[in-house]
C-alpha cells in the first residue's frame, strides 16, 4: 500500500491496492480496465480481488461478442418454443449484480455493446463491478472509450511483475466498508486540492475527480483514518489521475499561475493556498512515487489512446458501413453465400403455426417451417474513400505549397459528410515523411493538426511514397479505397537510406514508385514544379497515376483535380 | 425508482439548461443538440429534467401512453373508442425518457412483430419500439453522429411528422410518437451532416467549467448525492419545484406572451445580417424567444430575450466557410452587437 513511504515505485502492489479499493467501494469506483496478455499477473489479480469480495459475490465472464439477448435478457426464444409459453431469460448483467462482471477481450467490444454496459453502469439497478480486459497488442486496440471513462482505474501490467503481498482479509474489507459510509463528507480542502491536482495533470473530467475522491476515501478507510489524508489523495491520485494524465504537471513555478485562481484568491486567500499547498504535496507524491519513465509511458498511452478514439468513432462507423446497412430480409431460397435471418425466418413462420398444426401430419417438430418462410439477409454497403494526401514540404516554395495542400485538405473534409471521405495529410521534409494527419473525417480536428507546418530543407521523395503506399494499403485492409495525392516536383534528392544524392534519390522514388502500382493502388500525382519537366511524368507513370501539372498551386484547383480522380461512390 | 440528480443542483452549464427548459415548454421547438466531451452532464441535465417535470396524465393501458384528449382519434388501440365511451380510465406517469443505444436495430426503434404471441399463439401483433416508449417525453442519443444514416433520417422522419407509421411483416400501424429529441455528440468524432443540424431546433456547446470554483462545486454536489440520494434530492425538492412551477406557468402563457412587431423585424434583419439559410431559423427564433420571455412571466418579447437565445437557434444553421476559423456563435455575437448595442 505504501509505495511512496518505502521510497520505491512498486507497480503490482499499487495495483493491488486498485483491487483493494474496489472491494471496499464497488458502487463508487464501478471498475477497472486490465491491459495486460492472459498471464500469472492478471490471473494473480483477479484471485487477490475475489478473495477479497464476499464468498457469495459472484464473478461472470462475459465474451467481448455477447448479444443483447444475453447481456440484457430478453425472451429465451429455445426454450419459448419448447414450453409453448414465454419464457423470459435473465441477461447476465443483472445475473451478476452484487459481482463482477469479467469483459474479456475487451478491445474487440463493439462501441454498441460498450455503450449498452456503460448504461447499465450509470443506471445502477444491477450492480456490478466491471473488469475489462484488454488483451490487445497494437496500440489502437483498446476497450470502447465509454466504458474506459466510467471506471475508475486503468493498470498495465506490463511494466508489472507479480510478487507475494499481504492483502487485506474480507474482514478487513467488510470493517472498512462499514467505515466508509460512517466517513464524513469530505472537506473543501480536500476536493479542491483533488480538482486542481487533475487540472495539473491536464484532466478535465469530473468523473476523474470524483474517482479520485472515492479513491483516497476507501483508502482512508481503510487504514482507519476518519478523513482523508494526503497519503490517501497521493494513492488515489496515482490510480485514478496519473492514467488519465494528458501532460506532465508544470515544473514547480515560483507563483503558482493558473488563471482560475485569480477570482478566489481575494475571497479566501488563506484556505486558498491551503488547498493549493495540499494539491501541491499531491502532485509531488505522484511524481516522486512515479518515476518519469513510467508517468512518459502513461503519457504516451494517453497520446495514443486519443488518436485512436477519434478514429475509432468515426472507425465505428465506418465497421458498420462494411457490414452494410441491413436492408432487412426478403423472402428467398438459401443459396451458397447468403445468410438466413433465422428471427425473421421464425417471425415468418409463427402467425401460420396453429393452421399447419391443423393440417399438416402429427410432427414432433415445434416450429413448422416452410420454404416460403425462408428470409434472407440484405445489406446495402456503402464505399468508404480515404484520400492520402503526400506534400512536399521541401525547398523554397515549401511554405506556400503547404499552405495551399492544407487549404486542399480542408475543402475536401468540408464536404467529407457528402462524399464520406476520409482525408490524411503526410508531409516530407530533410529525412523523413511524417503523418501530420491521420486519416480523419472531423475539419476541427484536421483544422488544429495543421495549425503548424514546417517547411524546406532536401527533398526525402522515396520515403514519402513508401510512407504513403504502407498508409494506402493499412486503409485498404479496413475496407476503404484509399486515393493518394502527390503535391510535389517529382525531384527527390535523399535516398531511401537518408543519404543526399540526387542519382540515388531517383533511382529510389522510382522502385517505390512502382511499388504503388504493384500494390494496385490508385494515385494522382499533381507536378507542382513551374516548369514541368519528364522526370516528373515518368515518375507518374511508373505509379501508374494520373498525371496533373499544376504550376500555380491553389487550394481549389487541387481539390477539384482531387475529386475528378477520387474513387466513384455507390 | 432510482433516484435522478434534481434539476437545480446542476452546477453552471447555464445555456444547456435554458435550452432544456425551452424545449420543455415548447416542445414543438424540435429538439436539442448539445455538443461537448464525455462526462460535462449532458445526460444529467436531461435526465433531471424529465424528472422534474409535472407528470403526466394517459390512456390506462395504452402502449403509448396516449394524452386521453390531445391524442383522441390518433391512438391507433381502442383508447379513442374507450374514451368516447367513457370507459377509459386514466393514470397519471412521469414524463419519459428514452435511451437511444447506438447499436439499436431498426426494429427496436420503430417496434415489430411481436415474437412471443406470434410464437406461442399465433397472433399478429405489434411490439411497440423505443418511439412508442418516448411519446409525450424525451429520446436522448448519446453521440448522434455515429449513429448510422439510416436511423437518423428516420427519427428525424417521425419527430418532424409526430406520427410513427410502421409498415413491414405484414403490419400496418400508424400510432402517435410526438417526443423532443435530444442529441448529444462530439464535433471531433465526425461532422454532422447539415440536414440533420438545421432540423434540430437548438444546438448548445457544453463545455467543462474552467473555473476552479465550479469545478470543485461539481464534484461536491455529485459526491454528495452519491453518498445520500434521498436526503440530497430532498433538499433541493423546493427549488425544483420552483423550476416546475415556472415551466407549468410557460406552458401555460406561452400563447399570450405578446410578440411586438418591431421583435419580429429584429429577427429577420438578423438572420439577414448572418445569413442563415431559410427559414426555420427565423421561425425557432422566434419561438424560443417567446419561451423564454414565457419563463420569465414577461408579457412580452423583448429584445433580451431575442439576444438571450440567438446563438442556440442560429449557430448551427449557418453556412460555413470551411476556411474559416471563426466559429459561428461569435459572427452571431458580433451582429447581434451591432444591431443592438449601436
Amino acid at each position: 500500500m505504501n509505495a511512496a513511504a518505502s521510497g520505491r515505485y512498486d507497480p503490482w502492489a499499487d495495483a493491488l491496492s486498485a483491487a483493494t479499493l474496489l472491494a471496499i467501494d464497488p458502487d463508487g469506483l464501478k471498475g477497472a480496465v486490465l491491459r495486460t496478455l492472459p498471464g500469472p499477473a492478471r490471473d494473480a489479480w483477479l484471485a487477490a480481488l475475489k478473495a477479497m469480495l464476499p464468498p457469495e459475490a459472484p464473478m461472470r465472464r462475459v465474451p467481448a461478442h455477447i448479444d443483447d439477448e444475453r447481456l440484457l435478457g430478453g425472451l429465451d426464444l429455445a426454450a419459448t418454443l419448447a414450453a409453448g409459453r414465454p419464457v423470459a431469460s435473465r441477461g447476465l448483467l443483472s445475473e451478476s449484480d452484487g459481482g463482477v462482471v469479467v469483459l474479456a477481450m475487451a478491445e474487440r467490444c463493439t462501441s454498441a455493446t460498450g455503450a449498452r454496459i456503460a448504461m447499465a453502469l450509470d443506471a445502477g439497478v444491477d450492480r456490478f463491478m466491471l473488469i475489462a480486459l484488454e488483451e490487445g497488442v497494437e496500440p489502437d486496440e483498446r476497450a470502447p472509450d465509454v466504458l474506459t471513462e466510467r471506471l475508475a482505474f486503468a493498470l498495465d501490467f506490463s511494466l508489472v511483475r507479480p510478487h507475494s503481498t499481504e492483502i487485506p482479509t474480507s474482514a478487513q474489507i467488510t470493517a472498512a466498508r462499514e467505515d466508509l459510509a460512517r466517513m464524513k463528507p469530505a472537506d473543501e480542502r480536500t476536493i479542491e486540492s483533488i480538482c486542481s491536482a487533475a487540472g495539473a495533470f491536464g484532466v478535465v473530467s469530473a468523473r476523474a475527480a470524483l474517482f479520485t475522491l472515492r479513491a483516497a476515501r476507501a483508502a482512508a478507510a481503510l487504514a482507519g483514518r476518519a478523513a482523508v489524508e494526503d497519503e490517501d489523495l497521493a494513492l488515489a491520485a496515482r490510480l485514478v489521475l496519473a492514467p488519465r494524465a494528458h501532460f506532465a504537471p508544470p515544473e514547480q513555478a515560483p507563483e503558482p499561475p493558473p488563471p482560475e485562481d485569480g477570482a478566489d484568491d481575494e475571497a479566501a486567500p488563506s484556505e486558498q493556498t491551503e488547498a493549493n499547498a495540499t494539491a501541491d504535496r499531491v502532485i509531488d507524491a505522484v511524481q516522486s512515487a512515479l518515476p518519469a519513465e513510467f508517468l512518459a509511458q502513461f503519457l504516451e498511452a494517453r497520446a495514443e489512446r486519443r488518436v485512436e478514439a477519434r478514429s475509432r468513432g468515426a472507425g465505428a462507423a465506418a465497421k458498420s458501413a462494411r457490414r452494410g446497412r441491413p436492408l432487412g430480409a426478403r423472402a428467398g431460397t438459401l443459396r451458397s453465400g447468403e445468410r438466413l435471418d433465422l428471427v425473421a425466418t421464425l417471425r415468418a413462420a409463427a402467425p401460420w403455426q396453429p393452421l399447419r398444426r391443423r393440417e399438416a401430419a402429427p410432427s414432433a417438430a415445434l416450429v413448422l417451417v416452410r420454404r416460403g418462410d425462408f428470409r434472407i439477409r440484405r445489406f446495402v454497403q456503402r464505399l468508404e474513400s480515404t484520400i492520402i494526401v503526400v506534400v512536399d514540404a521541401s525547398g523554397s516554395a515549401a511554405l506556400q505549397r503547404l499552405a495551399e495542400a492544407k487549404g486542399a485538405v480542408e475543402t475536401l473534409l468540408a464536404d467529407a459528410y457528402v462524399t464520406r471521405a476520409r482525408v490524411a495529410l503526410i508531409a516530407f521534409r530533410d529525412s523523413s515523411a511524417e503523418m501530420l494527419l491521420p486519416p480523419t473525417r472531423s475539419l476541427s480536428r484536421a483544422k488544429r493538426a495543421l495549425a503548424e507546418l514546417p517547411g524546406g530543407g532536401t527533398t526525402p521523395l522515396a520515403n514519402a511514397i513508401d510512407a504513403a503506399s504502407v498508409l494506402a494499403q493499412s486503409e485498404r485492409a479496413k475496407g476503404r479505397t484509399p486515393l493518394i495525392v502527390f503535391l510535389t516536383d517529382g525531384r527527390g534528392n535523399v535516398g531511401r537510406d537518408g543519404a543526399t544524392g540526387r542519382v540515388q534519390a531517383e533511382a529510389d522514388a522510382l522502385v517505390s514508385a512502382r511499388g504503388i502500382r504493384a500494390a494496385n493502388l490508385s494515385a494522382v500525382f499533381i507536378d507542382t514544379s513551374a516548369r514541368t519537366r519528364p522526370g516528373a511524368a515518368a515518375l507518374a507513370a511508373e505509379m501508374g497515376a494520373a498525371y496533373a501539372p499544376l504550376p500555380f498551386v491553389e487550394a481549389g484547383a487541387v481539390a477539384s483535380v482531387v475529386r475528378a480522380h477520387a474513387p466513384a461512390r455507390r | 425508482m432510482r433516484v435522478v440528480f434534481p434539476f437545480s443542483a446542476i452546477v453552471g452549464q447555464d445555456d444547456m439548461k435554458r435550452a432544456l427548459l425551452i424545449a420543455a415548454v415548447d416542445p414543438g421547438i424540435g429538439g436539442v443538440m448539445v455538443f461537448g466531451d464525455r462526462g460535462t452532464g449532458k445526460s444529467t441535465a436531461v435526465r433531471a429534467l424529465a424528472a422534474l417535470l409535472p407528470q403526466m396524465r394517459a390512456t390506462k393501458g395504452c402502449a403509448y401512453h396516449c394524452d386521453p384528449e390531445a391524442d383522441a382519434g390518433a391512438c391507433t388501440e381502442e383508447c379513442p373508442s374507450r374514451i368516447a365511451k367513457g370507459a377509459a380510465k386514466t393514470e397519471l406517469l412521469p414524463t419519459p425518457v428514452v435511451d437511444l443505444p447506438l447499436g439499436a436495430t431498426e426494429d427496436r426503434v420503430v417496434g415489430a412483430l411481436d415474437l412471443e404471441q406470434a410464437l406461442t399463439r399465433g397472433e399478429k401483433r405489434f411490439e411497440p419500439g423505443l418511439l412508442a416508449k418516448a411519446h409525450r417525453g424525451f429520446l436522448y442519443i448519446d453521440e448522434v453522429n455515429l449513429l448510422e444514416d439510416h436511423l437518423v433520417d428516420l427519427l428525424l422522419d417521425v419527430a418532424a411528422s409526430g406520427e410513427n407509421v410502421v409498415e413491414r411483416e405484414g403490419l400496418s400501424v400508424r400510432h402517435p410518437a410526438r417526443f423532443v429529441l435530444i442529441g448529444s455528440g462530439n464535433p471531433e468524432e465526425g461532422e454532422l451532416r447539415p440536414q440533420l443540424l438545421d432540423r434540430f431546433g437548438l444546438s448548445v456547446d457544453v463545455k467543462t467549467p474552467t473555473v476552479l470554483a465550479d469545478r470543485v462545486a461539481v464534484v461536491r454536489q455529485r459526491d454528495a448525492f452519491d453518498r445520500d440520494p434521498k436526503s440530497f434530492v430532498a433538499a433541493w425538492t423546493k427549488k425544483d419545484a420552483a423550476v416546475r412551477e415556472r415551466i407549468v406557468k410557460a406552458r401555460a402563457s406561452r400563447g399570450d406572451v405578446a410578440l411586438p412587431d418591431e421583435i419580429v423585424e429584429r429577427a429577420s434583419a438578423l438572420c439577414m445580417k448572418i445569413g442563415s439559410d431559410g427559414l426555420r431559423g427565423e421561425l425557432t427564433l422566434i419561438r424560443a424567444a417567446r419561451a423564454c420571455a414565457a419563463l420569465e412571466g414577461a408579457e412580452a418579447v423583448t429584445t433580451a430575450h431575442l439576444r438571450a437565445v440567438a446563438i442556440p437557434s442560429l449557430q448551427h444553421r449557418l453556412r460555413r466557410n470551411p476556411l474559416d476559423d471563426v466559429g459561428s456563435a461569435p459572427r452571431i455575437e458580433r451582429a447581434l452587437a451591432e444591431m443592438f448595442d449601436a
